[in-house]
């Protein structure tokens, strides 16, 4: 069985290690810190962490000042305050004036579990995603998670990370090269294309191992890139396999599904099956029934290719 | 001191000229902070036209980002930028836009016009200046009416918990917004009461077109220990414009033609 850990656990580490090196960066969090663990950087450079109290508007139009003057914040909160509550002072103080802000939210999708629907984002990639400037990435382990973190310091202007509570496979290595606007090639095939994003790289690996026993050549992208997205990979994958599936814990409206059918449309249009929440809210429960009954398994992705392959 | 009195009226010359060559924009609101505006840029503040950037400049935020065109006068007059572009406010392709963007005009600290939010990044800049052992000031102005944003209170009470005695909000206090009478509407009353509970220093000018009264409370924001400052000034609405006095109708309309003329000979007289 391979190391499990959080997106949101490396995130916390990590910041510690790129807070050594950029004495500009600091991070704020709104009451969360335990949670997002942004906290592991608080007791390792208490002075650069500022907690802005349960004031998710505020969280991120502070952000947007200290980066004027030159900051590098990365304001941290879960998905759905984040993106949700605070999501116009994101367009209109961050992205409007092209700040250097890096807006990494925790608890994303179904997978937060037991809290339910009210905690749990599936519109938060549709609601970054749309807004101009924006750099959207959605990491499937912690190794991407650094990686991402990385390219988000290169980049001078705002960066949304899409992170997870519940510990996933740890899918990469150190030798792990992440590139913004380019997908990961994790597995070829010739008969159909999954497109999978954040933790839902893992189930895409497994449904192609499924497919395999059934005779099925099924090709894996890695699309922690959402924006920009990989347009020659999806057009690649349209030519050559003629099928793709998309999967992500997100609404199947507004995120890599409808980020991958914009591409598709635009340059090769092919069969596309989305896997991913299909319109509803989620509820408490366990992760891994959860993720049974809203369709987000490799089953589901294995259905999901098939149906593709025969819309061909 | 005659100086300042010039320098106010032909911004808010400039104010009325240019709202009524964009046949849009909010006068009332501009002209009511016209001598905020004058005393900062002419007296108060660091800044310096043939550097903007410069790094430790103290910063002004337009909270009440629709006023635009008293910052954006206010700009040219100092010589941030050619006062010919005035003329292009609210135009395809101009640099002064509806409300003001920090990546186009010379001298403008921070995108705004979501109210709200200005006081918001200026408590952030404020911060970010503690962090660095900087001296400089963080001015904001926001409208009364703008306190009604529940993310004001949000940034007030960061701003008195950080201790960020370097910033120093303004507030318009012209008693109407478009829909009304501030108190009529949605009352943000007792405005001073509610800062001094989220623990700001409080002032209050009670002629808020007076540059002396403005001064002394400038003066006094500076010296505070350890608190962030509110200077809740009362003024009028489309002050200075007679039939756009204490007018709601005024806030987010141009002048005509003749409105214009009538408008400038009164500033003129």
């Amino acid at each position: 069985m391979a190391e499990k850990k959080s997106t949101r656990q490396a995130y916390g580490e990590y910041l510690v290690k790129l807070g050594e090196k950029n004495q500009n960066l600091v991070v704020l969090d709104a009451d969360l810190s335990g949670a997002t663990k942004t906290n592991i950087f608080k007791n390792a450079c208490p002075e650069r962490h500022f907690n802005v109290g349960i004031a998710e508007a505020n969280l991120m139009g502070m952000a947007a000042g200290l980066a004027t003057a030159g900051k590098i914040p990365f304001a941290s909160t879960f998905a759905i305050f984040g993106a949700g509550r605070a999501y116009e002072i994101i367009r209109n103080s961050i992205c409007y004036p092209k700040l250097n802000v890096k807006i990494a939210l925790t608890h994303s999708g179904i997978s937060v579990g037991e809290d339910g629907g009210s905690h749990q984002s599936i519109e938060d990639i549709a609601l970054m995603r749309v807004i101009p400037n924006m750099t959207v990435l959605s990491p499937a382990d912690a190794i991407e998670t650094e990686k991402m973190m990385d390219a988000a310091m290169a980049i001078n202007g705002p960066v949304y990370i899409r992170l997870g509570r519940s510990d996933v496979p740890v899918l990469f290595d150190e030798s792990y090269q992440f590139e913004v606007g380019k997908a990961g090639l994790l597995k070829s095939g010739e008969d159909v294309t999954i497109i999978a994003t954040g933790l839902m790289v893992g189930p895409a690996l497994e449904a192609a191992e499924l497919l395999k026993t059934e005779g099925v050549s099924a090709r894996v992208l890695n699309m922690g890139s959402i924006k920009p997205i990989d347009v020659e990979a999806i057009e690649d994958a349209a030519i050559n396999t003629g099928a793709i599936v998309t999967a992500e814990e997100h609404s199947i409206i507004g995120g890599l599904g409808s980020a991958v059918a914009e591409v598709l449309c635009d340059v090769a249009p092919v069969p596309l099956e989305r896997v991913g929440v299909k319109d509803v809210f989620g509820q408490s429960g366990k992760v891994a029934p959860l993720m049974e009954k809203y369709g987000l398994t490799a089953k589901d992705i294995v259905t999901a290719a098939k149906k593709a392959i025969e819309r061909k | 001191m005659a100086f300042l009195e010039e320098t106010v009226r032909g911004i808010r010359k400039d104010i009325v000229k240019m709202i009524g060559k964009a046949a849009s924009g909010h006068p009332g609101g501009s002209l009511s902070s016209a001598e905020i505006l004058t005393l900062l840029y002419f007296e108060q503040m660091n800044v310096d036209e043939n550097n903007p950037k410069k790094e430790d400049r103290d910063r002004f935020v337009l909270s009440k980002g629709h006023a635009a065109p008293v910052l954006y006068a206010t700009l040219a007059a100092k010589g941030f930028f050619p006062r010919a572009e005035l003329e292009n406010l609210r135009q395809l392709g101009s640099i002064l836009q509806g409300h003001p963007d920090m990546n186009k005009v010379p001298g403008v600290d921070m995108s705004t016009g979501s109210l709200g939010q200005g006081i918001s990044v200026a408590a952030g800049m404020a911060l970010a200046a503690k962090m660095d052992n900087k001296s400089h000031q963080i001015y904001a102005l926001l409208g009364d009416g703008e306190l009604q944003e529940g993310l004001v209170w949000e940034a007030a009470m960061a701003a008195s918990h950080y201790r960020l005695n370097n910033l120093i909000a303004f507030v318009d206090n012209n008693n109407l917004q478009i829909d009304g009478a501030i108190c009529e509407v949605m009352s943000p009353f007792p405005i001073d009461a509610k800062f001094a509970a989220f623990g700001w220093n409080v002032i209050t000018v009670e002629e808020g077109h007076d540059f002396d009264e403005l001064r002394t409370a400038v003066e006094a924001a500076k010296k505070s220990a350890d608190k962030p400052t509110v200077i809740i000034c009362k003024t009028v609405k489309g002050k200075c414009v007679s039939f756009m006095e204490n007018n709601a109708g005024w806030h987010g309309k141009g002048p005509n033609a003749d409105e214009v003329k009538q408008a400038l000979a009164e500033l003129e007289a």
